[in-house]
């Protein structure tokens, strides 16, 4: 079931295979493998200096327009070089939230200057971003974000708190939403704006997760400053903005995440192998059902992948309930598989093996980008037509 | 590969759900169901020589049109959103796979076109009492006598194995076991010996039969394949039958999320429509979803069967698993999302639920299924 290449499209895979290989088993050998979920707190600076080696060569951002600094490549590329990236155990991307998120933002909504200003350092991967969205009070219902900004001069002063801010501790700045005129109806209040990290107004505390490992925090903008140029999209019209951050979405990784998925899952068979789980007519019925459900998954992807036109259509709308659901369920699968031998680290005080890594993190699957729940409503709503929930 | 439909595919399908819409509503599908045949005979003849569906597979050297197995699929899956009541699976998906598949050139010759324009129905007779589903479920012995060979035993399950015209036996040689030793026989149903007896089941949309074999006479020529490798032919047969079975599972259970969605936008219950709850829209997000999933399952078996692809058993079993829990999930979701009229003999709902349930234990339940890809996984 594989992606089928033409004969440029090989070269462009050659050419992908042949670099993550050189430079993963040369300078960057040590990152092989790290900072994936559940360690995504881990070699940042290493993995920083591996983000600017791959803007170097050209391997950042390459969905983007060349206009914008990328490639231009087709998503059947993007998911060639996913594929590939993650064949070659390539480390987890710190620039991800800029490359999928703030730059096809600013790509579409950015003024020139904006654009000119922050897309290189994105490309050339030398500014991180993260997402200010979720505040106390603001998760799934996120157009109540009460964090405030005020125009004062030339600046924004910006007040208030995020929090779940992946990334946080690390990124040179973060796209906030920020409420602009508490007056108004809570969705037409809104601006997204760009805010730089590294300022006194600005606190970041670090939140454990279950996992041990720290890789969201809380922000704190106590009088926080941003230009006032930075507003995109217009002032109070961050929710638009927001909402259309969610439809750049396409599901190029979602193919390089299914090969991750699947070198998850033939170790989990491995470990069925070796610990005589694979007799066990009901551990095999699962592993079976897992395996059905990957491979299920694939053509789900590629089906979506094929799908021509700018709507959303069913495979893509269903694509994160899935593939959510699917995942967690391998986790709790591998820990069934190994026994009482899945409750021992791999050391004190509290190092988890990879397989604890991302049987923990999975948990969070269902949670993050849309939760189980506001995805049926979303699937319910946008798919089938059914009536909408209060907002 | 491609990972769409094709537009003459799209076509197809929209050909059929015309066809179906009148020739397979609600009432038609009741007054069929009620009769000990089965099936309308009219749309027999329509649905083999106006649409020629009866053609699509077969190649042209006998009279079909040589389509491809995922041509079909669209086709299949309208048939189970009407819930078609006809003798096409049993005939188009096993019969002619049987001689597709294990066939030599006389016996094609002899049957296909036949089949093609809808003459001939046929049906595999390979099951026999009880949840065996491999080749121990063969019990049926033959033995050479003269040129030709003897049958006996006691088939069940057969679909529409009271009405076909043409019947493949796996039999196999006596004291032989498992995969050993069995061996596919064409026997045509008026032979002497044969007695065909119709056994109503919960499922009214789709036959099924018990066939004794009682000292069963047929001639050298009725021996498909090669004798003592039946089983491999059964396999490959059931595999292909197996995938279009998915792509029908797949259509009659998006009909169940489409009643369920279109009564919960109508149906109102404390003063607003109950699709308004979450506890059902997401019930109709999870039948999406698993919709969407069965058909990339059946899209992609029906597919790889359309290449040749010599072990169809891993996409098949696949398909056949996901598919057949897809669609007994949202049959019985939709009776809940019903209520109390869903309940009822009068809508529509329980005919869904029946077929579900038939379909799903019907060339292997999903356990099973899942076993044989376990298997095949080197577990
Ligand atoms: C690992 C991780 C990383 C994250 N990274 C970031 C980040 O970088 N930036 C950022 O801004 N945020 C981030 N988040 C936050 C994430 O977006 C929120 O956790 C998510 O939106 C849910 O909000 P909440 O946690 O407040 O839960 P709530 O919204 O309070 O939800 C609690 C429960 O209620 C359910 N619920 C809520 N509303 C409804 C409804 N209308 N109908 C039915 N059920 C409902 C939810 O499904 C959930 O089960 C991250 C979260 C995690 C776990």
């Amino acid at each position: 079931m594989e992606l089928q290449l033409n004969e440029a499209e090989r070269a462009f895979q050659r050419a992908a295979r042949a670099w993550l290989e050189e430079q993963l088993n040369g300078p960057y050998k040590d990152l092989q493998g790290r900072g994936a979920s559940g360690d995504q707190d881990s070699y940042i600076e290493e993995r920083i200096a591996w983000g600017k080696a791959m803007g170097a060569a050209g391997w950042n951002c390459i969905g983007w327009p060349k206009e914008f600094g990328g490639r231009g490549c087709s998503i059947k590329e993007e998911a060639i070089f996913n594929e590939e990236y993650v064949r070659a155990n390539g480390p987890g991307n710190v620039g991800h939230i800029g490359e999928t998120l703030l730059g096809p933002t600013l790509i579409h909504f950015g003024s020139p200057e904006q654009q000119q200003r922050f897309l290189p350092p994105i490309v050339s991967g030398d500014e991180i971003w993260c997402q200010g969205y979720s505040e106390p009070g603001a998760g799934s219902d996120l157009a109540n974000v009460q964090t405030k900004a005020t125009l004062a001069g030339d600046e924004w002063i910006i007040e208030g708190q995020k929090i779940w801010t992946s990334g946080a501790q690390y990124s040179d700045w973060c796209f906030v939403l920020c409420r602009t005129d508490p007056e108004a109806p809570k969705h037409r209040g809104i601006s997204y704006i760009l805010v730089p990290m590294k300022q006194d107004g600005i606190e970041v505390r670090p939140i454990k997760q279950m996992g041990g490992s720290a890789e969201f925090a809380e922000v704190f903008f106590d009088g926080a400053k941003a230009q006032k140029d930075h507003v995109v999209g217009g002032v109070n019209n961050g929710w638009k903005v927001a909402m259309g951050t969610l439809a750049f979405e396409r599901g190029a990784s979602t193919l390089g995440q299914q090969y991750l998925f699947k070198q998850e899952f033939e170790q989990v068979v491995e470990a069925a192998k070796k610990s005589g789980a694979a007799k066990d007519p009901i551990i095999r019925q699962r592993l079976a059902h897992a395996w059905i459900g990957l491979k299920v998954m694939r053509v789900n992807a590629l089906r979506m992948l094929e799908h021509q036109g700018a709507d959303l259509n069913r495979e893509a709308l269903i694509s994160k309930l899935y593939w959510s659901n699917w995942h967690r369920d391998l986790g709790k699968l591998a820990m069934d598989i190994l026994g009482p031998e899945a409750e021992i680290l791999h050391g004190a005080p509290y190092e988890l093996t990879r397989m604890q890594k991302w049987y923990l993190f999975a948990r969070a699957d269902t949670i993050y980008a849309g939760s189980n729940q506001i995805q049926r409503n979303i699937i319910g709503e946008r798919g089938l037509g059914l009536p909408k929930e209060p907002r | 590969m491609d990972f769409s439909f094709s537009e003459q595919q799209d076509e197809l399908r929209r050909a059929a759900r015309r066809f179906l819409q009148s020739e397979s509503s609600e009432a038609r599908v009741r007054s069929a169901m009620e009769t000990e045949q089965g099936y309308d005979s009219r749309v027999w003849e329509q649905l083999s020589e106006e649409l020629a569906w009866t053609a699509l597979t077969i190649p042209e050297a006998y009279d079909g049109l040589g389509m491809s197995y995922l041509d079909l699929h669209p086709v299949m899956e309208e048939m189970g959103r009407a819930l078609l009541c006809s003798p096409f699976f049993a005939t188009i998906c096993l019969g002619a796979n049987v001689l597709l598949v294990g066939g030599n050139e006389a016996q094609k010759e002899q049957h296909l076109s036949a089949i093609a324009a809808g003459k001939t129905t046929a049906t595999l007779a390979y099951a026999e009492k009880g949840r065996e589903n491999g080749a121990d479920a063969i019990r049926a012995t033959y033995e050479h006598a003269g040129d030709g060979y003897v049958l006996r035993g006691d088939k069940r399950y057969v679909i529409d194995g009271h009405t076909a015209d043409l019947i493949f036996v796996a039999a196999r040689s006596e004291h032989s076991r498992g995969i050993e030793g069995v061996s596919v026989f064409a026997v045509p149903a008026n032979t002497r010996g044969v007695t065909r007896t119709w056994t109503p089941s919960m499922d009214q949309t789709r036959k099924l039969a018990a066939i004794t074999l009682d000292r069963v006479v047929v001639p050298a020529g009725a021996l498909i394949g090669e004798e003592g490798r039946g089983w491999e032919l059964c396999e490959r047969t059931l595999d292909l039958a197996r995938i279009a079975l998915a792509a029908e599972q797949v259509g009659a259970a998006e009909m169940c999320l489409d009643m369920s969605v279109e009564y919960a936008k109508v149906r109102k219950q404390f003063g607003r429509p109950i699709g308004s709850f979450q506890a059902i829209k997401h019930k109709c997000a999870d039948m999406l979803t698993m919709v969407e999933s069965a058909r990339s399952a059946a899209f992609y078996a029906s597919a790889v069967a359309g290449q040749g692809e010599v072990d169809l058993g891993e996409v098949a079993s696949s398909a056949k698993a996901f598919c057949s829990d897809t669609f007994f999930h949202c049959a019985a979701e939709n009776i809940q999302i019903h209520g109390g009229i869903g309940f009822t003999w009068e809508h529509p709902a329980h005919l869904y639920l029946k077929r579900a349930k038939a379909s799903e234990v019907l060339l292997g339940e999903p356990s099973f299924h899942r076993e044989r890809v376990a298997m095949r996984m080197g577990l």
